[in-house]
């Protein structure tokens, strides 16, 4: 490539690079900068405060903050739970959509996507309605079955959100598990089943081990999501803030501590440690699920 | 030719030469219809029941079974949505469509540029600029959104459009996308033809590689649009007035009422949610051919 063409690609990229440094780098560093500062103040606290640099003490405070790292456990263990149902609904319903002729299965894909479409403010403002006891027919159908259950109260406030983002969440999931499985070469199955192997062993021992990097990929994404865990909370809040206080989440906390507290420095100190802490998440997940691969 | 062609006519092909294996059991393709059917039931119900809400009025919604109509109020209700505070409503629509479309449309040409300059050129630094594209996939977005606030109030661009739109114009997603999209469109062989051809390398960008990037330009689009318009986090930081609120926002400002200030705008904030689903549907129903291919695509590669 001649010389001149090199720059005038690089050149292509400029506007981005640009962009990229003041909307992406300019503001990381502005963020740990002001994580290293600390508002001191003065006398009775009525002449306003100065900045002073106080080093790491933003850090230790949120390490040692037990609302911030029990928010954080309180996602991560909810992760645990519904990250895997989630995916294995995805996965049953990909190998159902799989096993379906082509025709059912174009159909039913556009169908099981349709909750994907909804933005996820009024995935949550619908199901809130849904779980409300005055307008919801949900509180009216478990009275029919004998289960007098409130979906607000502090034992089943997870489950409902569970439930939320797992109806939210499938139908992407499955889509590009499904598209994983058609990229599965299809003399296999003709093989496995000359030799006499079940649909269901099929699946089993071809089908998912073939899509295991595609399942890697949507919980990678969905831990990444879920540690940012901030909308659905925030809705919940509305109808019962009682159980879902403002530090349900890591990131309701910084929300909070920049814009009710109006302290952003620890603010940026703590979201500096949530990005820590996403990056170690997602290199231990990797780590975990690219071992068992071999 | 493109990517975004979809797979099936190639496989409709093959099946019309030999019996389908998979219809080989009836009884088999029941019982998994069944469990298709259920899960379509549990994906579409909550969808049912928010258009079923929307043309009720207020009695009929707290007293009438949820899942059927009663009573016709849509007209009604759709009236009050639009004319409570003088139109709010329709003022949200249009600055989510504002930052959605400019922005997206904004964002689409930036990340088109790029992904070509990364998939098409052999320059110092291509390697630094294409990792951190994919590094900041990782980066949480209340590590941008909260410093990005304090900066834009420093320079007063918080509570203007433009601290939603600037932001829009930078999506690293779109990038790589893009440069997926150039590496499976654009041959170097097009490009060293125009080339001898005396074409300029800007020429050569916008009326041939822009051109036969149609399709992965609007997925690349649409993909924005949506991720846009269904943006929370942003906009609830960095714009204050309601003035240049979007739907969402004004929509979980409407739903935080009732315990606010015991306002029960409920019915006004299920008519208003089902509104903000319309320019979606249109879009993705518009646009289906495209989106299949893009949401996988982006995915997989």
């Amino acid at each position: 490539m001649i010389r001149s063409q090199r720059w005038k690609g690089a050149a292509f990229t400029v506007p981005f690079q640009l962009g990229f440094v003041f909307l992406y780098l300019l503001p990381i560093g502005y963020a740990v900068y002001q994580s290293l500062y600390k508002v001191q103040q003065s006398g009775l606290g009525l002449g306003g405060g100065t900045e002073e640099f106080t080093g790491l003490a933003n850090y230790r405070q949120g390490l040692t903050d037990s609302a911030f790292m029990g928010s954080v456990l309180r996602v991560v263990v909810f992760a645990c739970v519904q990250i895997p149902v989630m995916l294995m609904v995805s996965l049953v319903l990909a190998l159902l959509l799989d096993a379906v002729t082509s025709r059912a299965a174009s159909r039913f894909r556009i169908l099981l996507l349709v909750p994907y479409m909804i933005p996820g403010v009024v995935a949550a403002i619908v199901w809130i309605n849904l779980y409300s006891p005055d307008v919801g027919p949900l509180t009216a159908i478990g009275d029919a079955f004998g289960f007098h259950w409130n979906f607000f109260v502090p034992s089943m406030v997870w489950p409902s959100i569970g439930n939320l983002l797992t109806w939210h969440g499938i139908g992407y999931n499955m889509v590009i598990i499904y598209s994983a499985l058609q990229a599965v070469p299809r003399e296999l199955f003709e093989a496995a089943r000359l030799d006499g192997a079940s649909e269901i062993r099929i699946a089993r021992s071809i089908k998912v081990p073939y899509v295991r990097g595609a399942l890697v990929l949507t919980g990678l994404l969905s831990i990444i999501q879920m540690l940012q865990l901030f909308n659905e909370p925030a809705l919940f809040r509305n109808v019962t803030p009682q159980t879902v206080n403002d530090s349900f989440t890591p990131i309701m906390i910084i929300y909070n501590q920049a814009f009710n507290a109006g302290n952003y420095h620890y603010a940026a100190a703590l979201s500096v440690l949530l990005a820590l802490i996403l990056g170690l998440a997602s290199f231990v997940f990797y780590r975990l699920t690219s071992r068992e691969a071999d | 030719m493109t990517l975004t062609q979809d797979r099936a006519p190639k496989t409709s092909v093959r099946r019309l030469n030999r019996p389908d294996p998979r219809a080989r059991s009836r009884g088999g393709q029941r019982f998994l219809l069944v469990g298709l059917v259920l899960a379509s039931v549990y994906s579409l119900f909550p969808v049912w029941w928010l258009i079923v809400a929307a043309t009720k009025d207020r009695t009929g919604l707290y007293q009438s079974n949820g899942l059927w109509f009663s009573g016709w109020h849509l007209w009604d209700n759709l009236r009050q949505v639009f004319t409570y505070e003088d139109g709010i409503f329709l003022r949200w629509t249009a600055n989510s469509l504002l930052y959605a479309g400019v922005g997206s449309l904004g964002g689409t040409l930036i990340a088109l540029a790029t992904g070509y300059g990364l998939a098409r050129f052999d320059f110092p630094g291509r390697g630094f600029v294409f990792a951190s594209v994919v590094g900041s996939f990782m980066i949480p977005i209340a590590l941008l959104t909260l410093p990005l606030y304090l900066l834009f109030s420093e320079i007063g661009m918080v509570d203007t459009p433009w601290a939603m739109l600037v932001p829009c114009l930078i999506n690293p997603f779109s990038v790589y996308l893009a440069k997926v999209y150039t590496e499976s469109t654009i041959p170097y062989e097009l490009l060293e033809a125009a080339r001898l051809d005396g074409a300029g390398e800007l020429r050569i960008f916008f009326s041939i590689v822009l051109r036969m990037m149609t399709t992965g330009g609007a997925t690349v689009f649409l993909l924005a649009f949506v991720n846009t318009w269904n943006s929370f986090f942003l906009p609830l930081t960095v714009l204050r007035g309601e003035n240049n609120w979007t739907l969402n926002i004004g929509l979980y400002n409407w739903s935080g009422k009732r315990l606010e200030s015991g306002v029960d705008l409920t019915g006004l904030v299920l008519t208003g949610a089902l509104l903000s689903i319309v320019p979606m549907a249109v879009m993705m129903v518009a646009m289906r051919r495209y989106w299949k291919s893009g949401v996988t695509l982006g995915a997989l590669k």
